[in-house]
């Protein structure tokens, strides 16, 4: 071996050893680094999710009393809950309430609202175009991007299924 | 000129150190903080703080610019200086390219010197002004930084009306902002050395959990320090480090037990004393460039003055990453300033 190849040889190995020490540094940061209790939040994230889809049953119920069309029924229930995470979006109370909650108030309807919500409010100061314009989607952008690219994928499966099952 | 550099190098202490022939001194600070560090423990012993976290401005990009101006006037202010008399400004912020310090000094008129060292700007700003008054480039220097939750969080995280769960590591930024005057003329306090930190890398690429990303950086300064002045942690009343908080301390004392330095019982932690964990929801411990400088200003800078604590190592930390290295998968690395400060 010449000499070139006994110090890429060593420089090889030292990667190696380095990649090990971090491994085991990041084995050891994860020991002493405390997290939120798993079945703690999960129970946390149902009641709260739970409440905020009975509180959509309860105006979708009270718009079919009025004998509203389904559709309709369904479009004031997003509007409504859609508006009242963007009041309490302004008034701070909805970051509380996902403090609390976790998923629970992210995954339905409302913590989408305030995912945009918020950066409007932020963003608010660097302009109409510029801030509110260009970064009101920063959050909810690649849910907007990836939820619509995946309806496409299903749609071609399903186009595709309808296609053999009339072969 | 042989000469002159002869007696320069009887200063410089091993590979990262400064030992000061002439000690320059610290004549005065200020500190201004935000209304969650004013309810803090350490909340009556600040110098200003605003109760909406604006300091009479509209963004918090201002209000932090308005933060460092604040603490600058109040620092001269105590030691009776003008800005005309200061030579030379270093200052920094968590900001992109520095907006809050450029903006913030701007109406004092003092030529500056612009700096990024996360966390850590208030030990690099120290370090800067010491070396230069040291050398005799001028009387007196001003050194400050600071931070603000808000312009933080804007920047490295969510907007703040957004609705997430923290984790346990995450940090809370300081709003806050110091600044020290440094110079020629006597008071209580002086610097007596100062090592400066290398960039250390354990591969943690956790941006969430800065605590254990710069626990390596401090424990390297610290043992440097301890290396090159030829001291072990029983000649420092105190050894304070920024903004490790809970997580990274406990990191630290590990790393350093396991170098054979034990420093438990001097250690304390500007991100663990600022807040009360439990009662003000702050997770792993304060963070920012305005923890270590406000906590420096109002709590330990009185503490020497007073001749509490006789000799302290001041350890800044820092971690180095932006939202583009972080996305990019970049580890986050970390850095620390050691400065040595003593009763006189």
């Amino acid at each position: 071996m010449d000499k070139k190849e006994i110090r890429t040889e060593t420089r090889a190995e030292s990667k190696v050893e380095k990649m090990k020490q971090e491994r085991q540094y990041e084995k050891y940061v994860k020991q002493v680094t405390p997290v939120h209790c798993l079945w703690k939040n999960m129970l946390k994230a149902f009641v709260t999710g739970g409440a905020i889809c009975t509180l959509g049953q309860v105006i979708y119920n009270y718009c079919q009393a009025q004998d509203m069309t389904k559709d309709a029924c369904s479009g004031y229930t997003s509007m409504l809950l859609v508006l009242l995470s963007i009041l309490l979006t302004g008034l701070n109370i909805y970051p509380q309430i996902a403090k609390w909650g976790g998923a629970g108030a992210l995954v339905p309807i409302t913590g989408f609202a305030n995912s945009v919500a918020a950066p409007a409010i932020e963003y608010k100061k660097e302009g109409q175009v510029m801030g509110i314009g260009c970064k009101i989607f920063t959050i909810a952008g690649p849910v907007i991007l990836y939820g619509i690219f995946s309806s496409w994928v299903l749609g071609l499966f399903y186009w595709l299924w309808k296609l053999m099952g009339a072969a | 000129m042989n000469q002159q550099y002869r007696k320069n190098t009887d200063c410089v202490k091993g590979s990262q150190s400064i030992h000061f022939a002439d000690k320059p001194y610290i004549i005065s600070s200020g500190s201004v903080v935000g209304s969650k560090e004013a309810q803090g423990p350490l909340g009556n012993l600040f110098d200003m703080s605003d109760e909406d976290n604006l300091f009479g401005a509209k963004t918090w990009e201002e209000a932090e610019s308005n933060m460092q101006k604040e603490a600058c006037v109040l620092a001269l202010g105590k030691a009776h200086v003008e800005a005309e008399a200061v030579r030379y400004l270093f200052g920094g912020d968590l900001l992109r390219q520095g907006i809050a310090t450029s903006m913030g000094v701007e109406a004092l008129q003092i030529p500056m010197f612009g700096l990024y060292g996360a966390c850590s700007t208030s030990g690099e700003a120290l370090a800067l002004s010491a070396m230069a008054v040291a050398a005799g480039y001028g009387e007196q220097m001003l050194a400050v930084t600071s931070s603000h939750f808000g312009s933080a969080e804007k920047e490295f995280r969510f907007p703040l009306e957004y609705a997430g769960q923290r984790p346990l590591s995450a940090h809370w930024t300081v709003t806050g902002s110091g600044a020290f005057l440094v110079g020629i003329r006597k008071s209580h306090v002086r610097i007596e050395g100062v090592t400066v930190g290398k960039i250390v890398d354990y591969g943690l690429k956790d941006s969430q959990n800065m605590g254990a990303c710069m626990a390596p950086a401090a424990m390297d300064t610290i043992i440097k320090s301890m290396e090159d002045f030829g001291r072990t942690p029983l000649d420092y009343d105190k050894i304070i480090t920024g903004d490790l908080g809970y997580i990274g301390r406990e990191i630290l004392m590990d790393l350093t037990r396991k170098r054979g330095y034990d420093i438990q019982e001097r250690h304390l932690d500007c991100g663990m004393l600022i807040f009360d964990r439990d009662s003000q929801d702050t997770h792993a411990g304060g963070s920012g460039c305005g923890c270590a400088a406000v906590t420096l200003s109002a709590y330990i800078l009185p503490k020497l003055e007073s001749g509490e604590w006789k000799r302290i190592l001041f350890v800044p930390t820092g971690a180095l990453m932006s939202t583009v290295s972080y996305n990019e998968g970049a580890s986050v690395p970390g850095i620390a300033h050691g400065i040595i400060l003593e009763h006189c």
